[in-house]
């Protein structure tokens, strides 16, 4: 359980880091808060031959509000954004979710772009980005893209990020005090998800996003909220997942939790 | 740019426990390793090496972490703290210790290094910290042998004995 030998670039300017992921793509990667990488490297499920510490540009370690969005840096930790004075107001979504993000020992050095970089099926913040309907802003030598949640997530671990490129940040739609709800089903608090649900309200409809049952946390958006309909329009959707067995929970055990926590949540979110 | 090549040992100073350290080390030596092995300190322990247990658990600037899913080069210029920090140079007790030890905290004690640096964290951040927060703060620590009752028993007298001391100070003062 000890990591293969790798190099280690202690970046000193974001160009540094994008000039060694320019000569290297998957050869490299990028270590931020590591809580995430690390776990890969200790059981060697990953022999990088070059480690980029992003940690020291303070160009990555902002929060700022940009035209109705929170970007956050790739240097933020989860610890930070959770500290950050406006969270509640700004993105009360986060502020529901993020203290399911680990645990306090994970989220004191794991970053937000981290997670969303690594992508797991059952992470929180990629759940919570999806539902948001928020962007990705990748960065390689060459330029500058954005992609939407929603065309980023493109299997278990799998993203739409080239080898050349990095998470610059990752921008959050405001929710201003909007509705937003988020439940979640783990082992023990704190653990993956077994399924967590996002919600939220977008005029007189639900954006309802969940996370752990299929490949890569999915939403969809109900605008019958109420009654049998809306039962059916749950059922479809826990179906369509494509729910599978495996060591934690049953196929049918995650679609039960998607109708149940779903239909509270729209409840919850349309009170 | 610097390139600290995967064969060779790069220095790395930071400060451990109050005292200045200045080595070298592997770009792939973990904290626990380094901690462990070339410092000598072995209150630090080693469990799942994934960051699941917490019984590595060590303080970094102040907040606890994951010390087997930290690289040594990581800490470069950080504060570091071990359970070591916790009994005074006379290897007294400190508050938290001696709360564990009152209320048989521990039993093979293997995890206890990790719950004593992440509760000492919690109260040196939040000295008002309900059972809600500690509780919270041990969903981070697996214990399999004591249980986590005594755990939390010890944790809140710990807490008011340090409130206590802390306001007694103030009025000394």
């Amino acid at each position: 359980m000890k990591p293969a030998a790798f190099d280690y670039v202690r970046a000193e300017s974001l160009d540094e880091a994008l000039e060694v992921l320019r000569n290297e793509g998957s050869d490299a990667r990028i270590i931020a808060g590591g809580q995430s990488l690390m776990p890969i490297l200790n059981m060697r499920l990953a022999k990088p031959r070059v480690l980029v510490d992003i940690m020291r540009l303070e160009e990555l370690r902002k929060i700022e509000p940009r035209r109705g969005r929170i970007a956050v840096g790739a240097a933020v930790r989860q610890a930070e954004l959770l500290e950050w004075p406006s969270l509640d107001r700004e993105l009360n979504l986060l502020s529901l979710t993020l203290p399911w993000t680990g645990h306090v020992q994970t989220r004191s050095r794991g970053t937000i772009c981290g997670s969303i970089a690594h992508a797991d099926p059952s992470a929180e913040l990629p759940l919570a980005l999806l539902a948001l309907g928020g962007e990705i802003v990748l960065r390689s030598a060459k330029k500058r893209r954005r992609v939407a949640a929603r065309d980023f997530f493109r299997g278990v671990m799998t993203t739409d990020r080239n080898d050349d490129e990095l998470i610059e940040a990752v921008e959050f739609p405001a929710t201003d005090g909007g509705r937003c709800g988020f439940r979640e089903v783990a082992r023990r608090h704190g653990d993956f998800a077994i399924v967590a649900c996002a919600a939220v309200a977008i005029d007189h409809r639900v954006r309802l996003a969940v996370g752990g049952v299929a490949d890569m946390p999915v939403a969809r958006e109900f605008d019958v909220l109420e009654g049998s309909a809306l039962d059916d329009a749950l059922n479809g959707f826990a179906w369509d997942l494509d729910a599978r067995d495996d060591f934690h929970a049953t196929a049918r055990y995650r679609r039960d939790l998607v109708r149940m926590i779903g239909r509270e949540l729209i409840a919850e979110v349309t009170r | 740019m610097t390139r600290m090549s995967a064969e060779r040992c790069h220095r790395i100073r930071f400060t451990l426990n109050g005292e200045a350290v200045d080595r070298t080390c592997e770009p792939r030596m973990l904290l626990t390793d380094f901690i462990r092995h070339e410092i000598g300190a072995t209150g630090t322990h080693v469990g799942c090496e994934h960051g699941v247990c917490g019984a590595c658990t060590v303080a970094i600037d102040g907040r606890p972490a994951r010390a087997c899913l930290t690289l040594a080069l990581q800490v470069e210029g950080c504060e570091v703290r071990t359970v070591e920090s916790l009994a005074d140079r006379q290897g007294r007790l400190g508050v938290l210790q001696s709360a564990f030890r009152r209320h048989y905290a521990l039993q093979c004690g293997f995890c206890t290094p990790g719950i004593l640096v992440s509760l000492d964290a919690l109260f040196a951040r939040h000295p008002e910290a309900n059972e809600t927060e500690i509780r919270d703060v041990l969903t981070g620590h697996l214990c399999r042998c004591t249980g986590y009752a005594p755990i939390i028993r010890a944790a809140l007298e710990a807490a008011a004995d340090l409130r206590g001391k802390a306001s007694r100070e103030a009025v000394d003062a």
